[in-house]
């Protein structure tokens, strides 16, 4: 049986979104999938508690996601935004800050190196961020959520900077870390490969509904 | 040459020619603004009769209560000038923090000033407590309207930051410390600026006051000096009180970033 990691219950929220119910996975790669505008990104920011739904009930493993600190709740399930900034300094300095921000001892200099070989970045720590590419960047943000080891991490279109190679390196590897591991990911991406390739449970949401969800790792699919 | 310059109508009047001379430049360039120049030298010219009246009054006669009143209206007149100024409508819990912010951190650096600096018996009298008073209020009234006003303009401006903060774990205050200093020192620069022309650039005004009324130029700077710092106590207490519980009204309970306007 698979234990949910969050579920959702006649959840409106703005207009944009109305999801009479919805399971996401513990343990699984669940991806969002779905036209501009269908709610992909409002989905992640309510499961991350940066907004709280108009109404309806979201669960994080049984409990009302309400009922935990939302701080700690975000240090938990981490949330990678789909144009992530990145901060003033070097490349080091911006993997560093992801550990202040989130309260945590900084790491020692072998660990962020290995980060950024996990995201494919072959850049020195003491690279002004500033001058790297949108791809670039991209996947230094990738390293930084990566650095915080959640449970739970939500990506906003993680690839959408990156070619296909590229792609492929990054997410593979991602994979075999999240599978090992025991991570939930929930990712919302227009990508066709990585949804076709990495994930274990399609979400197909428009207009803010959810239209189907398709169990890939059990080769079934349920239309709502 | 000891006595004291009295400035009679007339010369009075000859004094306002400054104002004529701006007028006449703003309505020739077509620059406009004609009666915001005149209502506010209309306005200043009665305060000033009014509080001069007020201050002999109170200089005769000095009460505690009379001096606590005028402090408080200083302080109301203070808080209404700085949100009538705003160039964005502050939430209710804001316009409170504004408010608080001025009144307790102002208060706590004119008391400090007035009973462990100056040592002043009794403590309400109205000759230095009135001017003090005033002159930390009204310092401390600027740099909380620029505090304000930056501090909402860079947490709106670094929104995506302090949102990509709060996605990876960081409390509200951590999330939005860059702004909030950013606010902080915006608004003490001007302090800390008028403190590096002072005696060079100009000198300033109680200093000159006294110096007018006939006191010596050395106990001038004694005094000056130690106003100019209880100034920058009364303009940093109230600044930190302001951005640090300022900065929490962006955020509701969930620690969300909430820009309402």
């Amino acid at each position: 049986m698979t234990i949910a990691a969050f579920s959702l219950r006649d959840v409106r929220f703005k207009g944009v979104l109305d999801v009479g119910f919805l399971e996401i996975p513990a343990g699984k790669i669940t991806c969002l999938v779905g036209s501009s505008g269908g709610g992909k990104t409002s989905l992640l920011r309510l499961l991350n508690n940066l907004a709280s739904p108009d109404q309806g009930d979201i669960r994080f493993f049984g409990q009302p996601v309400e009922s935990y600190d939302p701080v700690l709740l975000r240090r938990r399930v981490v949330m990678l935004p789909q144009v992530p900034p990145v901060f003033p300094g070097s490349v080091g300095d911006n993997l560093q800050l992801a550990l202040r921000l989130s309260q945590r001892r900084p790491a020692a200099p072998d660990r962020l190196v290995r980060v950024l070989s996990q995201v494919s970045l072959v850049k020195d720590l003491d690279t002004p961020a500033a001058q790297l590419s949108g791809g670039e960047k991209q996947r230094l943000a990738l390293g930084r959520v990566l650095l915080l080891d959640p449970d739970v991490l939500l990506l906003d279109e993680p690839s959408s900077g990156l070619d296909e190679n590229t792609e492929r390196q990054v997410f593979t590897g991602l994979v075999v870390q999240v599978r090992e591991g025991g991570r939930t990911i929930v990712m919302a991406s227009h990508s066709a490969r990585l949804a076709g390739e990495f994930s274990d449970r399609l979400v197909h949401l428009e207009g803010g509904r959810v239209l189907e969800v398709q169990h890939r790792d059990a080769g079934e699919g349920r239309q709502l | 040459m000891n006595g004291v310059i009295s400035i009679g109508t007339l010369q009075m009047a000859l004094a306002y020619v400054y104002v004529l001379v701006l007028m006449a430049i703003v309505k020739k360039r077509g620059i406009g603004g004609e009666r915001e120049i005149l209502w506010s030298s209309f306005r200043m010219t009665v305060q000033l009769v009014a509080v001069g009246y007020v201050l002999g009054f109170m200089f005769t006669s000095p009460h505690p209560l009379a001096t606590v009143s005028v402090y408080a209206l200083m302080q109301v007149f203070a808080v209404h000038t700085i949100l009538g100024r705003l160039r964005f409508r502050p939430g209710r819990q804001l316009k409170k923090v504004i408010a608080g912010s001025l009144v307790v951190g102002t208060t706590v650096s004119t008391a400090y000033f007035l009973l462990a600096v100056i040592g002043l018996k009794p403590w309400f009298d109205p000759r230095y407590f009135i001017p003090v008073a005033g002159m930390i209020v009204g310092n401390s009234m600027t740099g909380v309207a620029v505090g304000i006003e930056r501090l909402h303009s860079s947490i709106k401006n670094r929104r995506d930051l302090i949102e990509t903060a709060l996605m990876l774990g960081a409390p509200p205050e951590l999330a939005a410390r860059d702004a909030a200093n950013e606010a902080f020192w915006a608004a003490v620069l001007p302090t800390i600026n008028s403190m590096l022309g002072m005696g060079i650039v100009f000198l300033p005004g109680m200093m000159t006051g006294q110096i007018l009324a006939g006191v010596s130029p050395l106990t001038a700077i004694e005094y000056q000096i130690a106003v100019m710092l209880a100034i920058l106590g009364g303009v940093t207490a109230a600044l930190y009180l302001l951005v640090d519980a300022g900065t929490r009204t962006y955020f509701n309970r969930r620690c969300q970033l909430d820009l309402a306007d």
